[in-house]
């Protein structure tokens, strides 16, 4: 018997030895294929230069402290690429709310075939919504028709070849994407909701609004935080809507960041790889503050 | 059940004055209903009309598709050497198919080991892990690109799916399901003597099969849906998805929106029927990794 004292313990230590086995294909691979790059995209960032000129900076955080904040086409990606963020992520967030509230509410009817329409933007790709709604916004396209036809314009509009309406066009386009996609987080959100809680609340008097604002809000807090994160992480990273919507223009005024560093990287004859990574190595810096910021203030529920 | 006797008891009250009470929440959802549908409802039938037609605004249903059809086969097949829209169809289906059922194998099999397995040490790697999740796509752009092309993988499916096969979100959504998975099983088919391999291919696997659906549609549509990566992985024509096809359809001085949306109908249909045969799964795989 006594030599059985630690038995279990050994075959606990032999299971937990076998985990390892199951884990380490997939983490080996997130470590080649995501680490490991971030690192090399650092170290190439140090670098200027084209194709396979590339020298090291001199100094070597020549691309950061100089040549980024000089470039007047990348600070207005990032400037595009924020306004994107602060129009469309609340707006989205909260039509999306609104929408798995109403969805939620039993005595709504047809909330099936409600549900599915609205979640339905999702079932199209990015490159595909992305050519309908440029489709939809061309000079001779249908939003032109029908405004004419309306008798609310008198000329075509060139949404898509003017930088404010570009730019519309693209939060828009996003809007019309994501908020579904968003919605299906609130309703599962929701549905973890006891209705109890409701029905004391309403006993208690409390209004429609006041129910909404200090009960479903509250409990939903880690939910909107995470679609908040992902959202914002998504806009920090927009790049097929203005490859495919805009292609950036009227003359870059409608780029995003990763646009841009797609062309700086892969356009045609410019290879500036070292450049491309250090603006690249911005976006994930603001990805990290932003998320960071996220967490803060979605910590304070307690 | 529960559902039918609240709506009752509620309803008892005064029924039709709830239903008056609701006409804005009705009125807001047929208006985003109709906003979130009719730009799919537009790109059928537009795939139907004349470039000519849908300048003109028309929205209704066309007899152009054939000649549509037609000129997106010949517009296929002028992209360059052996391409054709059977190709690029094939392309889609074949990467995305591999990428979904090796993502799905790795990242379940990593899932579970996280979470029955779990100690301080796997604890912290998972943790790093996440981190990954920050990772900016485009920042590891060039260097993955370096990396498949010292390695041959260029034009390749490997090269295509190696960056997603294993992914974070993945192995959270296995970790975060395996808690539903009853340890019971797990310590009966040890005494039975399974072997460790045994008892995830034969209890596991199986009784997870509503997790695996999840994921492999998620997995899926994001693989069907890919842009940016195989835009730079995939350098010959004839190694292009469905996605990259659009955009070069696009990218003329003169674009015929109908031979546009024909395509982009094609390269939809698939994700659309997915979407209507397994929308729960779909929308379990969005929101899998945060139960």
């Amino acid at each position: 018997m006594s030599s059985n004292i630690n038995k279990p313990s050994v075959v606990r230590k032999k299971q937990l030895r076998a985990g390892w086995l199951f884990l380490t294909p997939a983490s080996i691979l997130i470590f080649i294929m995501s680490f490991y790059p971030m690192i090399m995209a650092f170290i190439t960032s140090l670098k200027t230069g084209s194709g396979a000129k590339l020298k090291w900076g001199d100094p070597l955080f020549v691309n950061y402290f100089k040549n980024i904040p000089a470039d007047a086409t990348f600070l207005r990606s990032m400037g595009n690429t924020f306004l994107y963020l602060i129009i469309e992520v609340p707006i989205m967030l909260v039509f999306a709310i609104l929408l798995a509230q109403i969805l939620n509410n039993k005595d709504i009817k047809f909330r099936g075939l409600f549900r599915t329409m609205v979640f339905m933007p999702c079932a199209v790709s990015l490159v595909s919504y992305s050519l309908i709604f440029r489709s939809l916004f061309a000079r001779e396209g249908l939003i032109n028709s029908v405004l004419s036809g309306l008798g609310l314009i008198s000329e075509n509009i060139n949404w898509l070849g003017t930088t404010g309406t570009a730019r519309a066009v693209i939060i828009i386009g996003l809007i019309w994407r994501w908020t579904g996609y968003n919605m299906v987080f609130y309703l599962a959100g929701l549905q973890n909701i006891e209705y109890s809680v409701y029905e004391a609340a309403k006993i208690d008097g409390s209004s429609g609004w006041n129910t909404f604002w200090y009960i479903t809000v509250p409990l939903l807090k880690p939910v909107i935080v995470m679609t908040a994160i992902m959202s914002i992480n998504g806009t920090l990273q927009l790049f097929d809507e203005s490859v495919n919507l805009t292609n950036g223009g009227p003359a870059n005024t409608s780029i995003t960041m990763s646009h841009y560093i797609w062309n700086e990287a892969f356009g045609q004859g410019v290879g500036h790889f070292g450049y491309a990574s250090a603006m690249s190595f911005i976006i994930f810096i603001l990805v990290a503050i932003l998320a960071a910021i996220n967490l803060k203030v979605g910590d304070t529920r307690d | 059940m529960t559902r039918k006797r609240r709506r009752r008891k509620r309803r008892s009250n005064n029924p039709s004055s709830i239903q008056r009470r609701l006409i804005p929440c009705y009125i807001f959802l047929i208006i985003v209903s109709f906003f979130s549908v009719f730009p799919i409802f537009w790109m059928v039938t537009a795939a139907t009309n004349s470039t000519v037609d849908i300048a003109r605004g028309r929205i209704w249903f066309g007899n152009q598709a054939l000649v549509n059809f037609k000129a997106l086969i010949e517009a296929a097949s002028s992209q360059g050497a052996g391409t054709s829209l059977g190709g690029f169809l094939k392309n889609s289906f074949v990467y995305a198919i591999t990428q979904t059922l090796l993502c799905i194998f790795l990242c379940s099999l990593a899932g579970y080991g996280f979470e029955l397995y779990h100690d301080k040490l796997k604890d912290k790697l998972f943790g790093v892990l996440l981190m990954a999740m920050m990772v900016p796509q485009v920042a590891t752009l060039i260097p993955l690109f370096t990396m498949m092309s010292k390695l041959g993988f260029l034009n390749t499916i490997a090269g295509f799916m190696l960056p997603a096969i294993s992914t974070p979100f993945m192995i959270m959504m296995f970790r975060q399901n395996s808690r539903n998975f009853p340890v019971d099983i797990l310590e009966a088919a040890r005494i039975d003597g399974l072997r460790e391999g045994s008892i995830f291919f034969r209890m596991f696997m199986p009784i997870m099969k509503s997790t695996y659906a999840a994921a492999a549609v998620i997995t899926f549509m994001n693989a069907w849906n890919a842009y940016m990566w195989p835009r730079a992985v995939m350098t010959k024509n004839s190694s292009q998805t469905m996605q990259i096809l659009l955009t070069n359809l696009s990218n003329g001085y003169v674009v015929d929106y109908g031979l546009l949306m024909m395509a982009v109908l094609f390269c939809s249909a698939p994700t659309m029927i997915i979407f209507f045969v397994m929308q729960k799964q779909f929308a379990e795989g969005i929101t899998g990794a945060v139960k």
